[in-house]
């Protein structure tokens, strides 16, 4: 199963043309206890760097960005009410939303697991 | 998403903690020119939920300690503020604002009447930001009073929560004994200190002034205790948001008046319209004014709670459920003790009645809520 990273701390789980996507250890560490997430309506069709979420911590609001183009097709209601998940298991249960790939030649430019550990460590 | 970079080229002075803080593990911050612990590995909502339930440890040596000293130190000091000092009992502390002369607060601050044999001896603690600024302040309007005396030797450490008297009372028998805002001379763990019941979190607790070289001792000490644990300086600011207390250069500033700020009860009877030392601090015609006619202020400062589980930050803009501005929110978090959006903010005062309904624009969405009584969590000060 592939996972892939993007520089604004994403993480993609590819599985057919359906990828998982939620935020990464180092982001959710960095943001702190989130305490509430929005998230995008499933049918919607987004582009690549769009905003398809917010997360929120008790100190800071960021963004969650579309690793790559496509429609959602899923989002994880567990984490709407119960937003820790995305501290407590971020890889897994804190997962945000589920994506069907228009261009899977998008992934070729995202990181792969080793490369992402060398940039979060950068920044 | 994006993530904030922490870096900063500023050198940043340290407290006399600095080295347990790190040996906490503490996340450390730039704050007021300071490197400070924002939060320890537990996480700002664990410490803030321990603060509520049994004692927290924090470190506020960034803020300023002063002394005021001299037979005319009580009369110099009240002619800065809009508030009593003159018939503040010796042993007793209470709030107060430095004023600009247009009745803009420069500085919030608490001082203690420390009843020296050798005349007035009034103890000042003031915010970190602004201690030089506010030293300056004093001393240029009434140094020739009495003497000024900054105390950069000094650690001041807050211990705060339901349990923090039998953590305290261990290492210093007799604090107990104190009330809300009183305090005095203890030797706690064989450090002396000047304490005051008192604090910052709408919680029973202490703050504690030692001398630099003792507060590392004095900090192990206290964390020794089964009651207490560290927590650093996000917990602080959602536990006084909790507890309604204006943090200082959001809620209030210079260009924000006591009476504008909701803070009238800082300002005794005595100083105001018909007391006996009514005016006579900077400012006054205008905030004696908007005292007496408060339909003459153009903003107030309300408590909010949102309806919906969606925070409210800092600087979201305000609307009246017909969608006109009406102002803006100062501070805004998810209150980690009642698990709700709590806010307070700057609204026109047609607006400020509890209950009234309104909008805070989130991401252009508006989210609505409900003007509401503080604190948002009851306080517990030990009134005895």
């Amino acid at each position: 199963m592939t996972v892939k990273y993007t520089e604004d701390h994403e993480w993609l789980k590819l599985e057919g043309d359906i990828a998982t996507v939620g935020i990464t250890v180092h982001a959710q560490d960095a943001l702190g206890d989130v305490v509430f997430v929005e998230l995008p309506e499933v049918g919607t069709t987004l582009a690549q760097k769009d905003t398809a979420g917010v997360v929120e911590s008790v100190k800071a609001a960021a963004d969650v960005y579309m690793p790559v183009s496509g429609e959602i097709t899923e989002v994880n209601e567990a984490l709407r009410d119960d937003p820790s998940l995305a501290n407590s298991d971020p890889l897994g249960a804190g997962w945000f939303f589920k994506v069907k790939l228009s261009d899977p030649s998008q992934l070729d430019a995202l990181m792969d697991e080793t490369s992402y550990t060398a940039f979060s460590e950068k920044v | 998403m994006s993530l904030e970079s922490s870096a900063t080229p500023a050198p940043l002075l340290k407290t006399p903690l600095n080295d347990l803080h790190v040996e906490l593990g503490a996340r450390m911050v730039p704050f007021a020119g300071y490197s400070m612990p924002v939060q320890y590995p537990a996480g700002l909502m664990a410490e803030h939920l321990h603060t509520r339930s049994a004692a927290g440890l924090f470190d506020v040596s960034h803020m300023g300690q002063l002394r005021l000293v001299g037979p005319d130190a009580a009369a110099a000091f009240e002619s800065l503020m809009p508030v009593d000092v003159i018939d503040l009992a010796p042993g007793r502390q209470r709030y107060g604002l430095l004023l600009n002369d247009e009745g803009g607060i420069i500085d919030d601050l608490m001082f203690f009447n420390r009843d020296h044999a050798n005349g007035g001896d009034i103890f000042v603690i003031v915010n970190g930001a602004c201690k030089a600024g506010d030293i300056a302040h004093i001393q240029a309007k009434i140094g020739q009073r009495c003497e000024v005396i900054p105390m950069p030797e000094m650690a001041l450490l807050a211990l705060q929560g339901p349990q923090a008297v039998t953590a305290l009372q261990r290492l210093a028998p007799g604090v107990e004994q104190l009330v809300f805002m009183t305090g005095g001379r203890f030797t706690v763990a064989g450090c002396d200190c000047f304490l005051t019941r008192s604090g910052y979190t709408g919680e029973d607790g202490f703050e504690i002034s030692v001398d630099a070289s003792q507060a590392d001792a004095l900090a192990r000490a206290l964390l020794a205790q089964p009651e207490v644990k560290p927590v650093g300086l996000g917990a602080r600011n959602s536990l006084r948001l909790e507890a309604g207390l204006c943090l200082y250069g959001n809620d209030i500033d210079t260009t924000t008046t006591p009476v504008e700020a909701s803070l009238n009860w800082a300002i005794q009877k005595v100083r105001r319209t018909g007391g006996a030392r009514a005016g006579g601090f900077p400012g006054a015609d205008k905030i004696l004014a908007q005292l007496d006619n408060p339909a003459s202020l153009t903003r107030k400062r309300v408590g909010l709670k949102a309806l919906e589980r969606i925070p409210v930050r800092d600087h979201t803009a305000l609307h009246g459920t017909d969608g006109t501005p009406i102002g803006e929110v100062t501070s805004g978090l998810l209150g980690p003790t009642i698990n709700q959006p709590v806010a307070m903010g700057y609204v026109q005062p047609e607006f400020a009645a509890i209950g009234t309904r309104v909008n805070a624009m989130v991401r252009g969405k508006p989210v609505p809520m409900e003007v509401t009584a503080m604190p948002f969590v009851p306080t517990r000060y030990h009134r005895g």
